[in-house]
């Protein structure tokens, strides 16, 4: 199984990879859109602001490819600001424009302490997983949530979670290897 | 609310874990990647490292280290010890770090705070303070920072931190529990999350400051061995403390 894990300078690409290649993947940290298409799954990690993770999707015309991705029907996985980078926008950073893989919006978490820190239990599963976020999707594609807040949501071969499943242990692991397993 | 977190700490110079009271007295007690696994695998939900004589120490160093963690470590991790740039803190990022912890930086030259959180997002953003009586203390707590700790746990928030480690000076070594009415002025404050470290005693000092606090620091009384946070965990649990199932 190879994996592309796209590389837009956005921070967490390294765990993504490490956790992947534990798993038995063959992981390439890539920002070449024809490593992108090649993959059984690409993976679009990232921590930060949305804006600037946009612009260097765009940059490095990352963004085209995971849209033809998508739109191919290949498997794709959005990590945190990779699923809110995902949806048609985000109120991040005075409004972004998103990928629009996904119908909805990020929104900035209201409630609670923000950021919103730790684990927590994603339903209807039950199991917690590693969250660390400002905002979150507000979108109809959710299928899975944690506290009321969107923690997983697909949308053709999108598949989109807020947590981090790189940083959530044993559970996290078992996640990454479902996602593994459906390619 | 996330689940109550219980933040194992290791102090680490020369690549190793260490043990003494601050800069005097450093005993090697381990290795930093396997202690870790150890801790990991003991269900801690996230550790911190703290490279306690990091302004001696190059840079590069602590980056290898780091990358040595991520290697093996599948829960979050936070580093500190002599980070002053969005650079170096976007270095340890990359190598696998979830967050960067500053404290004396933050104090000498506050705009810090907000270049960190514009390059690496607040999540990652992580704000130690030290206080002695309410006051701040800077330099692994040897000086004055000229500060209130309320109001500079206000400052830090509204510049961009997204977490608060809040050490009590006083508590610190006492074993006689956190100190609650600093932690509560703190956590009322403010609304990041806020981390209760110094003075953990008993399992029941930290079922009261996750009364109050999102997540406790756990320092001295795990003394290196995670057999001790397995069982902490389960008398938490006992005393109703609702940690996450880390199977």
């Amino acid at each position: 199984m190879t994996v592309a894990v796209c590389d837009y300078g956005a921070g967490n690409v390294r765990s993504v990879a490490l956790a992947l290649e534990r798993l038995g993947a063959s992981v390439a940290v890539t920002r070449r859109a024809a490593d992108v298409h090649a993959a059984g799954l690409a993976v679009l990690p990232g921590v930060g602001s949305a804006a600037s993770a946009m612009e260097s999707l765009r940059s490095t015309g990352l963004d085209a490819a995971l849209r033809e991705r998508v739109a191919a029907g290949k498997p794709t996985l959005g990590i945190c600001l990779g699923l809110q980078l995902a949806l048609e926008e985000s109120e991040e950073d005075g409004g972004v424009s998103g990928l629009g893989l996904v119908p909805g919006r990020a929104i900035r978490l209201r409630d609670g302490r923000v950021p919103r820190i730790g684990w927590a239990t994603v339903e209807p599963e039950g199991e917690a997983f590693y969250f660390a976020h400002s905002y979150a999707a507000e979108t109809p594609a959710a299928t899975a949530r944690s506290e009321g807040i969107v923690a997983v949501a697909e949308a053709g071969s999108f598949l989109g979670v807020q947590f981090h499943p790189e940083k959530s242990g044993a559970a996290g692991a078992r996640f990454l290897e479902r996602c593994l397993s459906r390619v | 609310m996330p689940l109550p977190r219980l933040i194992p700490c290791l102090d680490v110079a020369g690549g190793r874990v260490v043990k003494g009271v601050r800069f005097e007295g450093l005993r090697e007690v381990g290795d930093p990647v396997e202690l870790g696994e150890l801790y990991s695998e003991a269900g801690a939900d996230e550790l911190v490292y703290l490279d306690v004589k990091a302004t001696l120490e190059g840079r590069d160093a602590l980056v290898e280290l780091v990358e040595r963690i991520a290697e093996r470590l599948a829960i979050p991790f936070t580093v500190g010890g002599g980070v002053h740039s969005a650079a170096a803190a976007a270095a340890l990022l990359e190598a696998g770090a979830d967050k960067i912890s500053v404290n004396s930086a933050a104090l000498e030259r506050p705009a810090l705070i907000g270049e960190l959180a514009a390059r690496l997002g607040s999540q990652a953003v992580v704000v130690a303070i030290d206080s002695a009586a309410g006051h701040v203390r800077t330099r692994a707590g040897t000086e004055p920072a000229g500060r209130q700790a309320v109001e500079w746990a206000r400052e830090v928030e509204a510049r961009g931190a997204g977490e608060i480690l809040l050490t009590s000076i006083d508590a610190d070594g006492t074993r006689d529990g956190y100190d609650l009415v600093l932690t509560a002025a703190v956590a009322e404050a403010v609304s990041i999350p806020v981390i209760a470290s110094g003075g953990a005693g008993a399992a029941r000092h930290i079922a009261d400051a996750l009364g109050i606090a999102q997540a406790a620091l756990l320092a001295s009384i795990l003394h290196e061995d995670p057999a001790r946070l397995t069982s902490l965990r389960a008398e938490l649990r006992e005393l109703g403390v609702p940690l996450r199932d880390a199977a």
